[in-house]
């Protein structure tokens, strides 16, 4: 069955093969956050062996220094959301918090040893990334079609991915080549982040181009639309009924008594699987509906927290890792496809950034209520409490979401 | 036009690529043939613990360094160590191996600083004790939290008797006691051990949601006690009746502890002159001294200084340019 009824009057009836080209505005874009990812990866993984051993600092500062910025990260994204917004300056946003984070690396670089350099260079970063995401993210939808957005944003994620996967192994490849001159990252790690601000630059229209974005007087917020008030309750909610990523590794890795050498090696197990079914999630997205794979996506992150209820194996172990890549793919990307025809081109970015920011602080607020029931009232009954709150979650969500998705004229 | 400017495009980029990829490069390349100090160097023949003095690790050359007697020289040629122990009959030397993920080479070496045995462990090295006789070693390591993980550190502490040759690589299973009562939580950690005489207790840090104890253990009895709260890296005095600590005074990240010294036959604690904040295993250089490390001055990564441990006197800089201080007799 292929249903790509949108009521659309201007699209060009579709045959099945055309559909298979993706936007080259995607790609393009996918094409930056591989290269940025890798930039910034690489930091993400010397940083704390620079800090502590390079630098002396105790894990304590170090642990402040990293914390420091998540809260305000999401403020930023705001921030970056309305900018883009006003006068559909989306690639300039974008490209301006790209650089910021590439030139964050210089910082690194710069600041030696003195930690206050260092906050400073670690706050650039966090502040491009907290100003791109929206503006990106909007650029994305606006770049084709509606009913072809879920695989959009599955290639871009997966792209995305890759680079995250790649950015760790190219700073061990320096590491190794340099015995440990954590400059040489940062050096290696700014030329890359450059060729990603690069690509934007030369390869992504302006949204201006993509679209024509609609002049109207004053774009309406996106609270006003019932359909994504709802979405926006739903993925709160949703959020906050998750546990946190390192919670389900830390538990895999008692139950299994891991080696602590590989403990790092676990996410890359979900990374994989969200790679490798971004694109095909994001396809059977566009023809279902999206409500019902980001559903699916939870009822696996709710199979993941089921299985961790029977006597941990291998084979568990392995079912649990890929439920969460599953989990990924079906709820990361495809949110944003099912969010964006829903706001209006002008206040797409705004949208999604508040989108993003209250899904962030709710998994913020579920991983804490995690933490804080496992240190209370012990592991087994903290995992049952998650997955009644996570299966009532995900009844209310059936209920909320908007079944079938109307586009923003 | 538009194949034009395609090409155009394209030229661009790919002068960029050439360009970036060619400036990392030369930068590796410079990064890789640049003087650096070697990081896994032996120590040199004439390079042992017979000479008395203050041992130290030299952030200059990355190498365990003596300083014989006040006012001589140091003398330089010991083994390239991150962080440095010696007592008795064995010296512990923890070194970073080079490399992601973080692994951190526990050396035992004998008094001639060859390499009796070695074990890795994952994580980079931070703490270092023997206990008198030579007979018991500790290391701790912090385990980073991956880049795909939370940036979370958490603490891994060994204990080595080398009398059985046996191993404990994490001391976290140790049955604990705190307030009568056996703890269980998940985020217990260890750090910082101490031996005693006997070759038996030792004390150590257990943290847990948010709170460091002072912990007695037994290692024939595989049992510890939390004795105190709000005591870190517990160092204990020649004649066992001290204990030297950093207490959290402050919420101020930059500068949060003070050293405090514990007398357990009273356990009441006072103290010490130093005013800066340390974050450092304290060493007992004797029964009255103690030494420790402190950020350095003058683009130092670190400096030595000692303090008496009666809470009198003024710390006082011993060693410009240096790091993990044991004193050797």
């Amino acid at each position: 069955m292929y249903l790509a009824t949108t009521g659309r009057t201007d699209a060009p009836p579709r045959t099945p093969g055309a559909g298979r080209r993706v936007p080259g505005t995607v790609l393009a874009l996918g094409a930056v956050s591989l290269v940025t990812d890798v930039s910034s990866e690489m930091v993400t993984a010397v940083l704390p062996l620079y800090l502590v051993l390079g630098l002396g600092l105790s894990p304590l500062q170090f642990g402040f220094l990293d914390g420091m910025f998540n809260g305000a990260t999401a403020l930023v994204r705001l921030l970056g959301g309305r900018l883009a917004d006003r006068g559909g300056r989306h690639k300039r946003v974008a490209g301006a918090g790209y650089l910021l984070s590439a030139l964050s690396r210089l910082g690194l670089l710069l600041a030696g040893g003195a930690t206050a350099g260092i906050a400073a260079a670690l706050a650039a970063d966090r502040l491009g990334k907290g100003i791109r995401t929206a503006p990106r993210d909007a650029l994305i939808s606006l770049s084709g079609p509606p009913e072809t957005l879920g695989r959009s944003f599955g290639v871009h994620r997966a792209m995305d991915t890759t680079g995250a996967l790649l950015g760790p192994l190219a700073a061990f490849a320096v590491l190794r080549a340099t015995t440990d001159a954590y400059d040489a990252v940062f050096v290696v790690s700014f030329c890359t982040g450059l060729l990603g601000v690069l690509l934007l630059a030369v390869y992504v229209p302006p949204a201006s181009e993509t679209v024509r974005v609609p002049v109207t007087p004053r774009p309406r917020t996106a609270f006003r639309d019932p359909a994504f008030r709802r979405i926006f309750y739903a993925t709160a909610l949703l959020g906050a009924a998750t546990i946190g990523d390192s919670f389900l590794y830390l538990l895999l890795q008692r139950g299994l008594d891991l080696p602590t050498a590989l403990f790092p090696l676990l996410p890359l197990g979900p990374a994989a699987g969200y790679l490798l079914l971004a694109v095909p999630v994001g396809r059977i997205a566009d023809r279902t509906g999206r409500r019902l794979p980001f559903l699916l996506g939870h009822a696996a992150l709710l199979g993941a927290y089921a299985l961790l209820f029977a006597p941990l194996a291998w084979p568990t172990a392995v079912a649990v890792l890929v439920l969460l890549g599953i989990f990924y793919a079906a709820t990361d990307g495809v949110l944003m496809a099912l969010a964006g025809p829903l706001l209006p081109a002008r206040g797409r970015a705004g949208g999604l950034a508040v989108l993003q920011t209250g899904q962030a602080l709710a998994r913020l607020l579920g991983a804490a209520g995690f933490g804080a029931a496992w240190t209370l009232w012990g592991q087994r009954p903290a995992l049952w409490t998650a997955a009644l709150a996570l299966a009532g979650a995900l009844l209310a969500a059936w209920r909320v979401l908007p079944a079938t998705v109307s586009e923003a004229s | 036009m538009k194949a034009a400017q395609r090409h155009l495009r394209l030229a661009v980029v790919v002068i960029a690529v050439l360009l970036l990829a060619g400036g990392s490069l030369g930068y590796v390349l410079h990064a890789r043939h640049r003087e650096r100090p070697p990081q896994q160097a032996d120590a040199d023949g004439s390079f042992g613990l017979d000479e008395p003095g203050l041992y130290f690790r030299d952030p200059a050359t990355g190498r365990v360094a003596r300083l014989p007697a006040r006012g001589a020289p140091r003398v330089g040629g010991g083994p390239s160590c991150d962080r440095f122990y010696a007592a008795g009959e064995r010296a512990l030397c923890l070194r970073k191996l080079p490399g992601l993920p973080a692994r951190t080479r526990a050396l035992v070496l004998d008094r001639r600083l060859r390499e009796v045995r070695g074990v890795t462990v994952p994580g980079i090295p931070n703490r270092a004790r023997v206990s008198a006789s030579g007979n018991l070693l500790s290391w701790t390591a912090f385990a980073v939290g991956d880049s795909y993980a939370t940036s979370g550190f958490s603490t891994r502490t060994s204990v080595l008797d080398l009398r059985t040759g046996y191993l404990i690589k994490s001391i976290e299973g140790i049955p604990l006691t705190v307030d009568g009562a056996r703890y269980h939580a998940p985020d217990v950690n260890y750090w910082g051990v101490t031996f005693a005489r006997d070759d038996n207790r030792f004390y150590a840090t257990v943290s847990s949601r948010g709170r460091t104890h002072l912990v007695e253990g037994d290692l024939r009895n595989w049992s510890a006690k939390a004795l105190r709260e709000n005591v870190e890296c517990p160092s204990l005095s020649p004649d066992n009746t001290r204990i030297a600590f950093k207490k959290k005074v402050s919420g101020d990240p930059r500068a949060p502890w003070r050293l405090y010294v514990l007398d357990l036959a009273g356990m009441r604690e006072h103290p010490l002159a130093e005013r800066h904040s340390v974050d450092d295993q304290a060493a007992w250089l004797d029964d009255s001294t103690l030494g420790y490390a402190l950020p350095g001055r003058g683009g130092r990564a670190s400096d030595i200084w000692s303090v008496p441990a009666d809470g009198t006197g003024e710390p006082r800089l011993v060693v410009p340019g240096g790091s993990s201080p044991v004193a050797v007799r």
